[in-house]
């Protein structure tokens, strides 16, 4: 990770802003400061949405502003002023079958780690797994606190398709698919939730602030 | 009541896309070409949000079930209504059973990509999460969140025989890649705002990007387009970043320094680097730069940027007043 002193803020076109904070690493705390400043600028007239990232925020224009300067100004100095907040979230469990055909590259997390695949299905359910922010397609979350252990790099060639409830680490990271498409992750095994449905007026199962704790249903060695 | 007829890969129903559902992980996704589908709805009568068939290829034929006004704007393609050519960036009447058909875009310095055929009232499809955009990878919106397919059948919102009044015969307005040129040294252009890693790549890079011409390579489509440059992009350093929304028009680069740009479909988060962001006034002009085309991109300031987003409602306004004196003057004819 390339760390950042001091906290940054760039334009992407005029479609929108973002803020990142500083900090070698990602943090939970830090992403808890991300939320605070997320809701409070959410508030501003010229912000159409405001998104969190991981311990950074995309700031969408309702309408761009002319005087940038000034906006990027009054976002330093909210995020100076807003204290962190832990989100009460829900806790959801999902019941995983690691490894066979849902788990096709947990060899691979094997070779990499050095691992037996026992202890890799242990390190990962063990965790209360945060969503820090939501991305990459509709549902998907992004997930703190996954032990390094069993990091692995993402892949050489991303896989064309995975399917939905594919569970996967890539690099220091891991999540749940939440439709079929393309992933460079290394996938482990497979769930059966639903993360999403867009005739919901809220969509996503699952929001910042949320946990989830991965139950082993099954392993296939 | 359309059907589709003759049909290539990705065609979608379009609007202005989807605003406000970032923080569920869903992506813009909209026209490709903005301005032409905002035209395309005023030639009708349209409000701005009505939705409409983006075509990328060709040829596409569909069959008209009964009396219905459309539009058609974007590409020049050579279309024809029972083989009775039709002018570009015009509204007209097309009766029952009679077969519209557009040709590939028709070749030339100004041959733009993509084609836009706008109903009454807009395509009749639900609106899913505040939009009737498809978006592809969720597989909702649109029809049944899916490209069209040949025996497709399509409704007009507005009703097929509501045909705005004064708008039976044809009119055609200066499409805007004629009335807002941009090139540089003869090439197509489109305007960069430099992104938060811009500082981070070499005094050539700079000079390559902001001073060659960028080639849109075969693996460009509405997620993205990936560029060919005779010099690749370097950072001074290998950066290493955390996921981050990105929106279309970022301008990204994998370790190959060849430059991706997003477009409509591209997801909501992203972790390359970004060297700058193609304003947003300027997309359009991207969405019908067709493959194999070569690109210049110019540097511009904030002020500029927005002068620009400006100037295409300036154009759009001009529009919607000939449309209406139009629409008068054949009221009193």
């Amino acid at each position: 990770m390339t760390a950042l002193h001091e906290p940054m803020v760039s334009v992407l076109g005029t479609t929108a802003v973002l803020f990142e904070a500083p900090g070698a690493e990602m943090t939970l705390e830090t992403q808890r400061h991300i939320w605070s400043l997320a809701r409070e600028v959410e508030r501003w007239h010229e912000v159409l949405e405001a998104v969190p990232g991981m311990n950074n925020l995309m700031l969408a224009f309702a309408r761009p502003p002319r005087d940038i300067a000034g906006l990027q100004q009054r976002l330093l100095e909210a995020w100076d002023a807003v204290p962190p907040t832990a989100l009460q979230g829900r806790l959801i469990e999902l019941p995983v079958t690691y490894g066979g055909d849902g788990g096709p590259h947990m060899a691979d997390v094997v070779a990499h780690t050095g691992l037996g695949v026992d202890d890799i299905v242990e390190l990962h359910s063990s965790p209360t797994y945060p969503v820090f922010a939501l991305g990459s397609h509709p549902g998907y979350c992004y997930l703190g606190g996954m032990n390094p252990r069993i990091a692995t790099p993402r892949r050489q060639q991303p896989v064309l398709r995975i399917p939905g409830g594919a569970v996967s680490i890539g690099g220091f990271q891991t999540g749940v698919s939440a439709s079929p498409g393309p992933s460079g992750w290394n996938t482990i095994g497979s769930t059966r939730m639903s993360f999403f449905d867009p005739t919901q007026e809220m969509p996503a199962l699952l929001q910042p602030g949320d946990s989830i704790k991965f139950r082993i249903e099954k392993v296939i060695r | 009541m359309i059907e589709v007829i003759t049909v290539g890969a990705l065609t979608t129903v379009q609007d202005r896309g989807r605003y406000g559902c970032l923080r569920w992980g869903v992506g813009t996704a909209g026209a490709m070409d903005g301005v032409a589908l905002a035209a395309g709805n005023l030639l009708l009568g349209n409000d701005a949000d009505g939705a409409a068939i983006e075509v990328q290829v060709f040829p596409f034929r569909v069959r008209f079930h009964e009396a219905t006004a459309f539009a058609l704007t974007g590409a020049d393609c050579d279309a024809t209504l029972d083989g009775l050519p039709l002018m570009p960036w015009s509204a007209c009447t097309a009766q029952a059973g009679q077969e519209l058909r557009l040709a590939a875009p028709r070749p030339g310095p100004a041959r733009s990509s993509r084609a836009y055929l706008c109903l009454p009232g807009g395509v009749d499809v639900p609106l899913v999460l505040h939009s009737r955009s498809t978006q592809l990878r969720g597989a909702f919106g649109g029809l049944d969140g899916q490209p069209l397919q040949r025996g497709d059948r399509l409704r007009a919102a507005g009703g097929m025989a509501e045909m705005p009044s004064g708008m039976l015969g044809q009119m055609g307005l200066v499409p805007p890649e004629l009335a807002l040129p941009l090139k540089r040294d003869g090439c197509a252009a489109v305007r960069v705002l430099p992104a938060a890693e811009y500082s981070r790549y070499t005094a050539d890079s700079h000079a390559a990007f902001w001073g060659s011409e960028w080639k849109i390579t075969p693996q460009s489509d509405r997620y993205g387009y990936r560029f060919a440059g005779e010099q690749p992009l370097r950072a001074i350093a290998p950066m290493e970043m955390r996921s981050h929304g990105i929106v279309p028009g970022v301008i990204q680069v994998p370790p190959d320094g060849q430059p991706i740009v997003q477009m409509r479909d591209a997801q909501p988060t992203g972790g390359y680097p970004k060297i700058g962001t193609v304003i947003e006034a300027d997309l359009w002009r991207l969405g019908q730069a067709p493959i194999g085309s070569r690109v210049r991109f110019i540097e511009t300031t904030w002020d500029a940027a927005l002068d620009a987003l400006d100037e295409v409602q300036a154009w759009l306004a001009d529009a919607a007043r000939q449309i209406a004196l139009h629409r008068r003057t054949r009221s009193a004819a």
